[in-house]
């Protein structure tokens, strides 16, 4: 038994179920033998059975519920009607079955007796040969027809009837090693054993404090508590662990069938098969890998003569490949079929409207391959019913993420394509930090944690900088935006001290969150918070602590978004990446009303002017000057700008409030002004922006003479004053 | 839900500021003294925090503030009314905060009446009935709209 692959286990036990119930249809139908329900129950069992024996290669079981089946797909279309000798081939039938399935429990194959005669039986029923003639069936068949308590037993006598005893014997072996239980018991049984686990540890502090004889019994108690206890936790957590198996096993049927469909030839392999997973993980990929190995034969693998054509064996490979790697599962999706063309994709996706031919061209290839996973996005020529209706690699998506999750791809023209899942082993228990802000604690997925960064109190008022009221620290020269949780929250402020932040990572973009002191790390039971409280996008959920409070688990993803440090991101990174070639560009630096400063490249710059404040002029809703025998149209660039800090520290940025400094910009022959703080300086800088833009009219940030320096956007600025300063001229 | 017309039925009482409140004692499933909790940041003002019940984490709602009135007054713990909601896959519960809990007690529906038009429109919909004991009042709520959180 030991050595059975644990899908036939799983089938054997699974037939044997249902051939109990057999048993009790039968007897069912010798009462009421018109009864086509039971009849239809009796062949979708039997049907069952064959076809399963079919995906396992045991051609014996097969042919004999084959048999089997036929005669009952004629009983329950009305094509024959059941008579005494029938019935008692079919149980014959069941119990050849049986008979078989115990020689696969026992040998793991299906034994010598081929069940010529029985087959034969049930053919000649089939065709109405052997008419209800006790002669013409083997001797025992008769028997059941008077008695139908009998009938179990009726076969029994005969040739059969000592494997079928073996085998309800073996039956009883696998059906008594495994049970069905529901989920929500194993559930309970996890709430019980952390709460066990509570109590133990406060037995333990109280032990710990008894003196005397008596504490000494207590203590030596306490400690094999202790050790129960753990035990028990852990044989609780592994109940419920399943191997990836659990899923793949479907796969190899539905690629064949699949492949058969679409005429191709491919082989899956599976490397992994025993990686364990947590069931509701296991639950929550089938159907994202099921869709994606079906990608994978519909899309990924080229037809045999198209491969032959390009020197690849005409047998297409699909690599399911599943392993542990730092605490999360991977499980690849291997194919080595056609690849997937960027260039493709990107006309696909610029066809779709999914991005703009300007964003397409700023792309890379991999964040191209990465576009089928957007929402609406399909490439398949045809809307076969098989895929290419648009849908599914965007839930794929979705539903991983879901569970903590993420997928990614990638893909050589001619040579195949990879995509990778990573998902957390466990939803139920993972590791986190836990800190503590505002007088609370909070748990941190250590999933989404990089580093922690310690600054002592002396230096923690120079080391985090500010971009325009947005706090930065320069991690390893590079800016790191940073969220103050008891701020984001709305949590009181501890006193100033030493600054500890929390370095995570949420999607692409990473951000700091300052807490006021760093705990622990352990494994947290992550239970849901009510669902009234989901809104709530900063918390994934709660955790009891040792001491039996609550806590809450911060969502990274959540936390971020909502300080704004994730999302705009993407865009930044990007036009980072763009400007990274780019040559050193003189640049106008002046200050902000935060003592901050802010640059804008010289090339966008006519003129440098004062003007007075008393030669404003309104016209419309624009302020207006007289340049030049022109009108020009003035933008305050501070005034556009979304407010960063309530009371900015310097407010008029440095300047007398009588005269203005006005930078000329020009576009297609129109001027416009943009009103900005003190003229600081010209420098020469390379654009390379450092970090995203975190408001609306800035670029980015860079750093220029070590201070931080903000780059203004001045086509978004002018835009928000003057809408059509940039549409073509009258 | 109150059956105007039918046979007398169980209330658990409980009193909120200087009223006397009263739930379906069907939906309770035990009373807690005051627990530890867990504030939860950004919630609304009605979520007062997060108790452990046994392994199970609910949520607490302060009934006084459902109800718009004032805070407890300093030194006053409140008292958990764990109460059942949702049913079949939504089943959850939620420790509503009273300020005493008071007896049970049977009530003919006879003796009910629909809240008088005249009171606060938020608070209308929270209050099912209004029970005219011996006594004085007693307001029948709504458990299912009480738990839930705007």
């Amino acid at each position: 038994m030991g050595d059975l692959d644990g899908l036939v286990k799983e089938f054997l036990v699974e037939s044997y179920e249902n051939l109990d119930r057999l048993d009790k249809e039968f007897l069912q139908l010798e009462n009421d033998p018109g009864n086509r329900e039971v009849i239809a129950s009796i062949f979708r069992t039997i049907h069952t059975v064959k076809g399963t024996s079919g995906f396992f290669g045991f051609e014996r079981l097969q042919q004999v519920a084959h048999a089997g089946e036929n005669l009952l797909a004629k009983l329950r279309d009305g094509a024959l009607s059941l008579n005494p000798g029938m019935s008692s081939a079919l149980l014959r039938t069941v119990d050849a079955i049986r008979a078989i399935l115990g020689e696969i429990e026992r040998s793991g194959g299906e034994g010598a007796n081929a069940y010529q005669e029985l087959i034969a039986e049930l053919e000649a029923h089939l065709e109405g040969r052997a008419v209800d003639d006790a002669a013409a069936a083997p001797a025992p068949a008769a028997k059941p027809v008077e008695a139908p308590v009998a009938v179990s037993d009726a076969a029994k006598p005969g040739e059969p009837a000592a494997p079928a005893a073996a085998a309800s014997a073996a039956a009883g072996s696998v059906a008594d090693q495994s049970l069905r239980v529901d989920v929500r018991v194993l559930d309970r049984l996890m709430n019980l054993v952390g709460e066990l686990v509570l109590t133990r540890n406060q037995i333990l502090q109280h032990a710990g404090a008894a003196a005397g004889s008596a504490g000494g019994a207590l203590a030596a108690t306490s400690k094999r508590l202790d050790h129960i206890t753990s035990e028990l936790q852990e044989e609780v957590m592994k109940t419920r662990m399943q191997p990836i198996e659990a899923v793949w096993g479907k796969l190899p049927r539905v690629v064949r069938d699949l492949a058969k469909q679409v005429g191709k030839q491919v082989r899956l392999d599976m490397e992994g098969k025993d990686t364990e997973l947590d069931k509701s993980i296991i639950e929550a990929i089938k159907d994202p890998l099921t869709h994606m190995v079906r990608n994978s034969v519909d899309h990924g693998v080229e037809a045999p003569a198209k491969r032959t054509a390009a020197g690849k064996p005409a047998e297409g490979r699909i690599l399911l490949r599943a392993y542990h790697e730092g605490g999360k599962v991977t499980i690849e999706i291997q194919d080595d079929g056609g690849g997937i063309d960027p260039a493709r994709i990107r006309a696909k996706g610029i066809e779709k409207g999914l991005i703009t031919a300007e964003q397409a061209a700023r792309m890379g290839e991999r964040e191209i391959l990465n576009l089928i996973f957007a929402a609406g996005f399909s490439t398949a020529e045809q809307v076969t019913n098989i895929s290419g209706r648009g849908v599914g690699m965007d839930v794929v998506r979705t539903n991983i993420e879901k569970i903590g999750g993420s997928v990614d791809i990638a893909s050589q023209v001619g040579k195949g394509t990879t995509i990778t899942i990573k998902i957390p082993l466990t939803l139920a228990i993972i590791p986190a930090l836990v800190v503590q802000s505002g007088g609370e604690r909070f748990a941190i997925p250590q999933i989404n944690l990089l580093e922690l960064v310690r600054i002592d109190k002396d230096k923690a008022a120079t080391a985090i900088e500010d971009v325009y009221g947005a706090p930065v620290y320069r991690l390893r020269g590079q800016l790191l935006p940073l969220v103050f949780l008891n701020k984001e929250l709305g949590l009181p402020q501890a006193e100033a001290g030493s600054v500890n932040i929390v370095v995570l990572q949420a999607d692409d973009n990473q951000f700091g969150v300052v807490v006021d002191s760093v705990l622990d790390t352990g494994e947290i039971v992550v239970k849901p918070l009510d669902k009234q409280l989901k809104h709530l996008a900063v918390f994934a959920g709660a955790t009891i602590m040792g001491d039996g409070t609550v806590a809450l688990i911060l969502d990274v993803f959540g936390l971020g978004t909502r300080a704004h440090a994730v999302g705009k991101g993407k865009e930044g990174k990007r036009a980072a990446t763009v400007a990274a070639g780019e040559e050193k560009e003189p640049l106008l630096l002046f200050q902000s009303p935060d003592d901050g400063r802010m640059g804008i490249p010289l090339s966008q710059v006519v003129r440098l002017e004062e003007m007075e404040a008393s030669k404003v002029e309104g016209a419309g809703d624009v302020e207006v000057v007289q340049y030049r025998g022109e009108i020009l149209p003035l933008v305050r660039v501070f005034q556009v700008l979304p407010e960063r800090r309530r009371n900015p520290r310097n407010p008029d940025a440095g300047v007398q409030p009588d005269t203005l400094p006005v930078v000329v910009h020009n576009h297609g022959g129109r001027h416009v002004g943009l009103v900005v703080g003190r003229i600081i300086d010209t420098v020469e800088e390379s654009l390379k922006l450092q970090k995203a833009a975190t408001r609306a009219g800035i670029k980015g940030c860079i750093v220029i003479n070590g201070k931080v320096t903000e780059i203004l956007d001045v086509e978004a600025v002018v835009r928000t004053v003057v809408p059509d300063f940039y549409k073509a001229a009258p | 839900m109150i059956d105007i017309a039918g046979s007398s039925r169980q209330y658990c009482t409980f009193r909120l500021a200087q009223y006397h409140c009263g739930i379906d004692v069907l939906a309770v499933h035990e009373i807690l003294r005051h627990q530890p909790m867990t504030r939860v940041p950004l919630a609304p003002p009605v979520v007062k925090g997060l108790i452990n019940l046994r392994g199970q984490i609910i949520t607490a709602l302060d009934m006084r503030t459902r109800l718009s009135f004032p805070p407890r007054e300093d030194g006053k713990a409140p008292i958990n009314i764990v109460v059942g909601t949702g049913a079949g896959e939504d089943e959850a519960a939620a420790a509503l905060l009273v300020d005493e809990i008071g007896d049970v007690i049977d009530i003919d529906p006879a003796s009910c009446e629909p809240p008088p038009d005249t009171i606060n429109g938020a608070v209308r919909d929270l209050i099912q009935s209004v029970c005219k004991l011996e006594k004085g009042l007693l307001l029948i709520l709504d458990v299912a709209k009480a738990t839930r959180i705007e």
